[in-house]
């Protein structure tokens, strides 16, 4: 039986190729950097020489978009022996990817789709995670999507799905605080319930990124700055949980790298105050 | 509904945007199935046009969406790396513009660049190694990265036009078809055209890659003593580019 891998509490950055040349070539202060897995899935050439090169200078968190967790017809098996391999190499902090799904019977959708929280998918997620930890040979963790569409034959929420997935396999939470806002907005949930139903000692990692609304309903499009109130959220989430690694994740817009570290700043802020109230309690 | 068919569903509403499929997911018909559809062909559509930038340059906006949509309907995703949809581009423009061989060949070109761009590493032939080889036995070994096709027009002129941002000139026929290689020099991506020579003599490399075999069939092609100087200067040049990585 897996069990979450250790605590990290450092703040990081998505590192993305807008950004190569400051984190090969200057000192910048973040305490990990978090890449797209698949990207570097690869045989050979600059991809992987760079992230060679930025895993000298920082701790390197893999995060995947592609194992697609939840289908029905299994998980890929080759897709699995890749990612070992890069494991394997770049030892990195954490391997995570969604609690979603993409493939279907030879069709790749290549976006993080939606499950029903049945019972009849908790099993088979739980049923996949033991495989891909034994692939892997480490504890992973799993990430809460945005959706824009719940299922009506629910057996739980999602938050009693992702704890019982994680006392049931091992696995660690990365938990998405932009994500929680979305779905919680989109389909009129309780975001404070979601914070608070997540089992605080195996969340590992919290994203933070911005959204974009449109015609009532907010997408997760990683192209804007945190806003406002997933700041609240997140300084809420912070008193809930214990050491855990925060990070900003910018997908599309990619500003200048001193917006981003100006967004950490406050993540390390918020982080700090909420410690400081949980010290004093 | 069971898990398995949930999944059926969304993808022929992804699909084939069928209304039905959209109904049984989502009763309440919200906006939410289509912002899935939405993501799905947006997403196919950004990934073509950044495998595709200088074809995309060369068609104009319109043209090359109209390629992309008659690819992401007729041909649905299935690698597990999204990088991998545009493999297959080529067929769909050859299917849509038949009489346009540039572009077919401007398209092998750009996604040939991308493939070698994450090809196995290679190191280069170290100078010193060559005086120690016996050439009668020696048998070359390729760049991993290295892809090669046959030409008809100045798709590579073109290319190399459109990435520089120079001015691009008229598309045009070759007077003799020739050859294309792409290969990776370090972490440097190259594109090289070449004559009919040189692009059959790194396709016999593939069957036979003795040096001696190609010395043979430079010699039936080209005559004694043009047939062996020809050989050592693609040697020496596939060694110098990188084309040719070692010798065994």
């Amino acid at each position: 039986m897996f069990t979450p891998p250790p605590t990290f509490a450092g703040f990081g950055l998505g590192l993305r190729k807008e950004h190569y040349r400051d984190f090969l070539e200057t000192d910048v202060p973040v305490d990990f950097v978090e890449v797209i897995s698949e990207n570097f899935m690869v045989d050979g050439g600059q991809p992987r020489h760079i992230l060679r090169q930025v895993r000298e200078r920082h701790p390197v968190a893999l995060h995947g978009v592609s194992m697609s967790i939840g289908s029905a017809d299994g998980l890929d098996h080759a897709y699995l022996r890749r990612l070992r391999a890069l494991v394997d190499e770049i030892q990195p902090l954490f391997v995570s990817d969604h609690l979603s799904w993409s493939r279907v019977a030879g069709f790749n959708s290549h976006d993080l789709l939606p499950l029903p929280y049945t019972r009849e998918a908790l099993d088979l997620v739980c049923r996949h995670i033991d495989i891909a930890q034994e692939a892997l040979g480490r504890s992973m963790l799993f990430e809460n999507p945005s959706s824009y569409v719940a299922f009506a034959d629910a057996d739980m929420t999602e938050w009693e799905f992702l704890a019982a997935m994680s006392r049931r396999t091992g696995c660690g939470l990365l938990l998405d605080v932009n994500n929680v806002y979305v779905s919680s907005r989109n389909h009129g949930l309780d975001a404070q319930a979601f914070l608070r139903g997540l089992p605080a000692e195996r969340v590992r990692q919290i994203h933070l990124a911005g959204h974009t609304e449109v015609t009532d309903l907010l997408i997760d499009t990683h192209d804007q700055p945190v806003c406002d109130d997933v700041w609240s959220l997140y300084a809420q989430a912070m008193s809930l949980l214990g050491p855990v690694a925060s990070m900003i994740e910018r997908d599309d817009a990619i500003p200048p790298l001193a917006e981003l570290l100006d967004e950490l700043a406050i993540a390390r802020c918020i982080s700090e105050r909420a410690h400081d109230l949980r010290e004093a309690a | 509904m069971t898990l398995a068919e949930l999944q059926r569903d969304f993808r022929v509403w992804l699909t084939h945007a069928s209304p039905e499929a959209a109904r049984r997911l989502d009763p309440r018909a919200g906006m939410g199935m289509t912002v899935y559809q939405n993501n799905y062909r947006a997403q196919l559509v950004g990934v073509l046009e950044a495998s595709y930038p200088q074809l995309h340059a060369w068609l104009g906006s319109s043209l090359f969406l109209e390629a992309a949509i008659r690819h992401i309907d007729s041909r649905p995703p299935h690698g597990w790396t999204l990088d991998a949809y545009g493999a297959d581009f080529e067929a769909t423009l050859s299917h849509m513009l038949p009489d346009n061989p540039d572009v077919h060949e401007l398209a092998w070109i750009e996604w040939s660049l991308s493939e070698s761009f994450v090809a196995p590493d290679a190191t280069m032939l170290a100078s010193d190694r060559l005086a120690e080889i016996d050439w009668d036995i020696a048998r070359l070994q390729l760049a991993p990265s290295l892809r090669q096709r046959s030409v008809t027009t100045n798709a590579s002129d073109l290319w190399s036009a459109l990435q520089q941002q120079t001015e691009v000139p008229e598309s045009e026929m070759l007077a003799t078809p020739g050859g294309v290689v792409t290969w990776r020099q370090g972490y440097t991506c190259q594109l090289k055209p070449i004559d009919a020579i040189e692009h059959e003599a790194l396709l016999s490399l593939r069957d036979d890659p003795r040096f001696s075999a190609l010395c043979d069939a430079l010699v039936a092609r080209l005559g004694e003593e043009a047939g062996i100087a020809r050989a050592g200067e693609l040697l020496a040049s596939w060694i110098s580019a990188g084309i040719v990585t070692d010798v065994d």
